[in-house]
Formats: C-alpha cells, sequence, structure tokens
C-alpha cells in the first residue's frame, strides 16, 4: 500500500487560551503558543504505519505549512511514517480550504500513484471538517469520512467502518480512495526517545509551488473562493447576577431559585 | 432549458434517509425563506434518493417555492459521488445563487466536493446567513481564538455555499403555499467513484437526547480530571437534565465526544444551562440557544461567560456543586409536595 496521511500543525489545542486574535486581518497571534500536529491526524499516521505493518508498503506524511514548523512535523518520522514532504510556499499563505486542498492535490499527483490518502476528519484550529473530501475531488477518487476501523481484504479493497450522528456503515472500495478519521480509530502509539533517533536518517523533502502543477490563481488568497468581510463583537447579554457569600450561600441561593423556577420538585 | 431564467435562486439540500427528512431541512427552508423576501427571489429544496415522493409531499408548504426531484434506485444509499453528480448537474442547469446544506456528515460531505467541483467557496458550520440586495451572501462564524465572529462572503464565485448545524436555525410555526414539484434528471452515467456498502446500522445510542433536553449542565475543562466528571452527571440528574462537555473534555478523553456541545458539536435548547468549568467561547456558546436561564460557575470573575449569561457563582465548583446537589435532594421546607 502506497499511503499519504495529510497532517497539519495547529496550535496545541491545551494552550488555546493563550492564543490571541489580530482583528484587523483575523489572522492568529501564535507568538507564545507552540504548534503540535492535529490531534486526529496522529490517529490518521497510526492507522496507516498499522497497515504497512500488516501489508507493507510506504507511509509518507504529507503538510502544507511554512518551514518553521518542520521540527513539529518530523514527529511524524517518529511515529512510523517512512518520509516526510513539507509543501512550503509564501504564495501559499492565507488560503481556505479549497485552495489548501488543491496544493495537497497537486502534491499526491506530482508524489506518484497511491492507494490511500489520509487526513483527519478535522483541525482543532479551522475545524472545517471539508479538506479531505476536497482533496478526494481533486484527486477524483471516493472517499469516506467518519471512518474509526479501516483494513485491507484479501483482494487488496479497502474495508472501512463509519460511524457518524445517524450510525454506522460498513463499506468496501477499491484503491485509491481518501479516508478521514476519527478519534476511535485507534490509540497513536507512544513516542520514545529511540524511535525520534531512528526516525533521523528518514527522507525529508521540501516543495514549493514551482516545483507541482498548480497555477497561481489557484492556490493563497487569490485561489481562496472565500473573504473574511469583517470580525465583530456578539451581542452579549448584560453582565450576569452575581451571587454572593461563601460556595455554600451561593449554592443555597441557586438551588431556591432553581426550585422556584420548577426545575426541582419536592 | 432551465438556463437564464430571470429569477434568483436560493436552493437548499433536502437530506433524507428512507424518506424521512432531516430536521435541518425544515430549519434551512425557514431561514431561505426569510432571506428570499426580496422580490425575484425563490426558495428550492433539491430532493435525491429513490421512491422519495412522500418525502416531497411532507416539504410541500414548508417554505419552498419548488422542490426539484431526483428519484433513481442507484440514489437509495448516500455513496458520495452517485448525490453529486445529480447535484452537480442541476447546479450547472439552473445556476442557483446560494446553496445552504445542513452541516450533517452526509451535508458536509456533499457540500465540500460540490464546492470543489465547482470551484467555490463554502462556509462551514455557519450561525447566521445574511443576504443584501445585490444578493451576496455573508456567513456569520464563530471567529478562531474564540472572542470575534466573522463574516465570510463569497464575492467572485458562484453559488454561494454554505453549511448550518442541525439546531441552529428555527423551524417557521406556519404554514407556506404549496411548492411546485419538478422531476430533474437523476440519471447515474457510471459506477465508477463509489463506493459499496455492505451493512448498515442506525445510531443505537438515542440522537437527541442532550437536543431536546430541558436541562444541560455543561462541565468544562475547569472540571480537571476524569474521576470529577461525576460531579457533572450527578447535578444534571438531580435536576432531570443531560449532561454535556466543552471540547476540551473530549480532547482529554473524560467523556464520548457525543456529548460536545458547540459549533463542532451539538445544539441544545435547553431552558435551564449550568456552565461549570467553562469560559465562555463563542464556538462552544453557539450551540447554547433559547434558554430561559443560563448560570454560570467559574472561580475566575473575569471569565467571559458571565458576559454571556444570566446568573454567576464565582468559586471552586468542588466546593459550590456538591453543596448544591446537597441543597437540591434536601426535602423543601414546608413539607408541601
Ligand atoms: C473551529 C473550532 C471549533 C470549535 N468547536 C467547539 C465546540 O463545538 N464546542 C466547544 O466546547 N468548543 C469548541 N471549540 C473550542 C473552543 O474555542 C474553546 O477552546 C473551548 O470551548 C474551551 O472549553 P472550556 O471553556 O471548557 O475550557 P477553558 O477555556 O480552558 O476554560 C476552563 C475554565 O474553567 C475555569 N476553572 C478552572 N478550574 C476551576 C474550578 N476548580 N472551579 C471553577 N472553575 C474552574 C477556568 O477559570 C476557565 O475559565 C472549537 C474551537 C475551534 C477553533
Ligand atoms: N495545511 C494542511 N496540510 C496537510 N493536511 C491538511 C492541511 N489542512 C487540512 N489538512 C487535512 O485535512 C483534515 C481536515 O482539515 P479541516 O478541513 O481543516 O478541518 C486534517 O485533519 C488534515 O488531515
Amino acid at each position: 500500500m502506497e499511503m499519504i496521511v495529510c497532517i497539519k500543525p495547529v496550535p496545541d489545542p491545551k494552550q488555546a487560551g493563550k492564543m490571541t486574535i489580530d482583528r484587523e486581518t483575523g489572522t492568529m497571534i501564535r507568538r507564545d503558543v507552540p504548534s503540535v500536529i492535529n490531534p486526529l491526524d496522529r490517529h490518521a499516521l497510526e492507522a496507516s504505519v498499522r497497515i504497512r505493518e500488516r501489508h507493507g508498503g510506504r507511509v509518507t506524511a504529507l503538510s502544507m505549512a511554512p518551514d518553521d514548523v518542520l521540527p513539529v512535523l518530523k514527529e511524524s518520522l517518529a511515529r512510523g511514517a517512512d518520509r516526510l514532504v513539507l509543501l512550503s510556499d509564501r504564495r501559499f499563505a492565507g488560503g481556505d480550504t479549497l485552495a489548501t486542498a488543491c496544493v495537497i492535490a497537486a502534491a499526491v499527483g506530482h508524489l506518484g500513484t497511491f492507494d490511500l490518502v489520509m487526513c483527519g476528519d478535522e483541525t482543532t484550529d479551522s475545524g472545517t471538517a471539508q479538506v479531505s473530501a476536497q482533496i478526494a475531488e481533486f484527486l477524483d477518487v471516493p472517499n469516506i469520512m467518519h471512518v474509526d476501523d479501516c483494513g485491507v481484504s484479501p483482494d487488496g479493497d479497502l474495508r472501512l467502518h463509519s460511524r457518524n450522528e445517524e450510525g454506522a456503515f460498513t463499506a468496501e472500495g477499491q484503491t485509491p480512495m481518501v479516508v478521514s478519521v476519527t478519534a476511535d480509530i485507534n490509540e497513536p502509539r507512544y513516542v520514545t526517545l529511540m524511535d525520534v533517533l531512528d526516525s533521523e536518517g528518514k527522507e525529508v523533502l521540501i516543495l514549493s509551488a514551482d516545483d507541482l502543477p498548480l497555477e497561481e490563481s489557484w492556490i493563497g488568497l487569490e485561489g481562496s473562493p472565500t473573504r473574511v468581510l469583517e470580525l465583530f463583537e456578539p451581542e452579549r447579554k448584560s453582565r450576569a447576577e452575581m451571587l454572593s457569600g461563601t460556595p455554600a450561600e451561593q449554592a443555597a441561593v441557586l438551588a431556591d431559585r432553581l426550585r422556584r423556577l420548577g426545575f426541582r420538585n419536592g | 432549458m432551465a438556463n437564464r431564467q430571470p429569477e434568483s435562486r436560493i436552493w437548499i439540500f433536502a437530506e433524507q434517509r428512507s424518506g424521512q427528512p432531516a430536521d435541518v431541512v425544515f430549519e434551512l427552508l425557514g431561514k431561505a425563506r426569510l432571506l428570499a423576501a426580496a422580490p425575484g427571489w425563490k426558495v428550492g429544496a433539491l430532493l435525491i434518493g429513490h421512491n422519495v415522493s412522500g418525502t416531497a409531499a411532507l416539504l410541500e408548504n414548508r417554505g419552498a417555492d419548488e422542490i426539484l426531484v431526483a428519484d433513481n434506485p442507484g440514489l437509495e444509499d448516500y455513496r458520495g459521488g452517485n448525490y453529486l453528480a445529480v447535484v452537480d448537474r442541476a447546479v450547472r442547469n439552473y445556476q442557483p445563487d446560494v446553496v445552504l446544506f445542513g452541516a450533517t456528515a452526509m451535508g458536509v460531505d456533499l457540500a465540500s466536493r460540490l464546492a470543489a467541483r465547482l470551484r467555490t467557496g463554502l462556509s462551514a458550520h455557519c450561525i447566521d446567513l445574511e443576504l443584501n440586495e445585490k444578493g451576496e451572501l455573508a456567513a456569520v462564524i464563530p471567529w478562531p481564538g474564540g472572542d470575534f465572529l466573522g463574516r465570510i462572503v463569497c464575492p467572485r464565485h458562484r453559488p454561494q455555499m454554505a453549511t448550518v448545524s442541525p439546531g441552529i436555525f428555527d423551524v417557521p410555526r406556519s404554514d407556506f403555499p404549496e411548492a411546485e414539484v419538478l422531476t430533474i434528471d437523476g440519471a447515474l452515467n457510471s459506477d465508477r467513484g463509489f463506493y459499496r456498502i455492505l451493512e448498515k446500522k442506525p445510531e443505537e445510542r438515542k440522537p437527541g437526547d442532550l437536543e431536546n433536553a430541558r436541562v444541560v449542565v455543561v462541565g468544562g475543562y475547569g472540571i480537571g480530571a476524569r474521576e470529577n466528571w461525576a460531579l457533572v452527571e450527578e447535578l444534571a440528574s438531580v435536576l432531570g437534565g443531560v449532561a454535556g462537555a466543552t471540547r476540551p473534555p473530549v480532547d482529554e478523553g473524560w467523556v464520548n465526544a457525543d456529548l460536545m456541545v458547540g459549533q463542532s458539536g451539538r445544539t441544545v435548547h435547553p431552558r435551564l444551562y449550568i456552565g461549570v468549568g467553562v469560559s465562555g467561547h463563542l464556538h462552544h456558546l453557539v450551540g447554547v440557544k433559547g434558554t430561559e436561564l443560563k448560570v454560570a460557575v467559574n472561580q475566575d470573575t473575569r471569565a467571559a461567560i458571565f458576559d454571556h449569561c444570566d446568573l454567576g457563582l464565582a468559586g471552586d465548583y468542588r466546593e459550590i456543586i456538591p453543596a448544591l446537589i446537597a441543597a437540591l435532594k434536601e426535602p423543601r421546607a414546608g413539607g408541601d409536595l
């Protein structure tokens, strides 16, 4: 199996509280918040590496990101990817999901034939859950989202289990395919220092827009049909009425009010 | 040919499974009707499936001017490419200005692929939609960071597309004039690019528990540890309600992802909401609609949630919540049952 896993660096969700927004441009000021690999993308990596361990093949981690996050992305090699491909170019900046998927799909095509592209269902920073299906559309192959089990049948087809709010289904499809996964698919492995050291010699390839079959009008801000018109503050309720007193006193007042409003009988 | 009609069109994707329209379809129709108030605008519902004439009847007086129906055995199950082929063709023929989808599993998948195929813009998980006199759609979404909302537009590409989570818009109370039902081409030229469905199982967990709950108690990152989660559940149960969560407790693995309330999770409509250890990011709060009373318990008096609720309790939830549970369990003073 020739597999490509799409990984995106995102501000560490555990420290998201420290992130601030430049209200004029709408961009995140990431200064104090370190980047990590999007949590669901780690599950996608794990799933691909497990398929390789059983059925052979190769796992390529692929990311479109500024090159200063390369050290963060190298974690994918310690997690078992055979090589890392970074798509890095100033001209990619400001892309919406369409422009992002367009660049990633072009890179997948450029890297040769593939059987499976694996993504996370969604990222923690933009969270559109649109990119995986759009990559599939640009590659003109089927896709399935919300996958929580993925295997290969004896004849080489993909066997997938997907669960969404309506229910679950099992599907079978020929490669090539694009799949996006939920956290239920696996428990990503614990990375040891040995894994990190072992990964040091692995291949890292950095590609720019010039290396890919792309037109300027497809990428970055220019290639993004959506625009941020403005940011604004939401309507607020007026400040809450704050109860006073010790925790027990506040709790008693609240309990009494909830009773009077009929939220608790007896 | 249906090209070049003088009207402007807003379409909604009328998602159905086994003939049952998704709730979000009625919500989208209601909103589309409001957006299409200006003269010259028409609301269309795009209904795709097999044996869906009964479904069309259910949609007839719910706000659409026309229902466009593609009916074909190959459209029985959603398999990505099959629906995409039909929607793509319909959009090219009728050239709607706006196409809206529910932010459901099916809606997000279909809308994403369609936008890529048409090379147009798609705004994800909108919480409001506005249409100006030039027919330009602005989609409102919570902006990363959590303190601001953003207006997203799609100035140069058509159609303008957006997904909206179930429960964000209200279903209109009144009936509307009967829609015209039109048959559109549902042919699939090949099976290429579709996967096979081997087995289907409807959701065993009852969806809607959280959505329909009268009381929702949401635990946030401030709960601090999995073993403390029991307090959130106990409070919910004493109040006859359901426990929900913000995203960090899900990320931490304290609770199942089904409990998440907010932009990427569920939309709830409780009479009473209590947020415990929740800071008040808009990504979470947009999923809480129509409350009568919103209460927050947070040890930080500057937490944003106190600007978005009715009643605030400042302090450590580990002291407040057990006291609250105890007080609620006490028999009522005076003994009148
Ligand atoms: C695209 C996108 C989509 C998102 N979708 C969602 C979504 O659907 N739902 C969602 O919830 N989030 C979502 N988020 C994340 C969201 O922006 C916030 O990060 C999240 O809601 C914060 O959760 P929280 O308030 O529980 O945690 P925090 O912001 O960490 O707040 C914890 C609070 O607990 C308080 N606290 C700590 N200890 C105690 C104590 N002992 N007693 C009382 N109070 C205490 C603290 O003062 C703090 O205010 C999304 C983010 C993005 C970018
Ligand atoms: N810049 C990127 N580089 C690599 N993969 C990405 C990028 N953006 C999104 N993805 C992939 O697409 C998935 C869904 O992202 P999103 O649609 O942004 O929520 C992610 O989990 C990644 O697997």
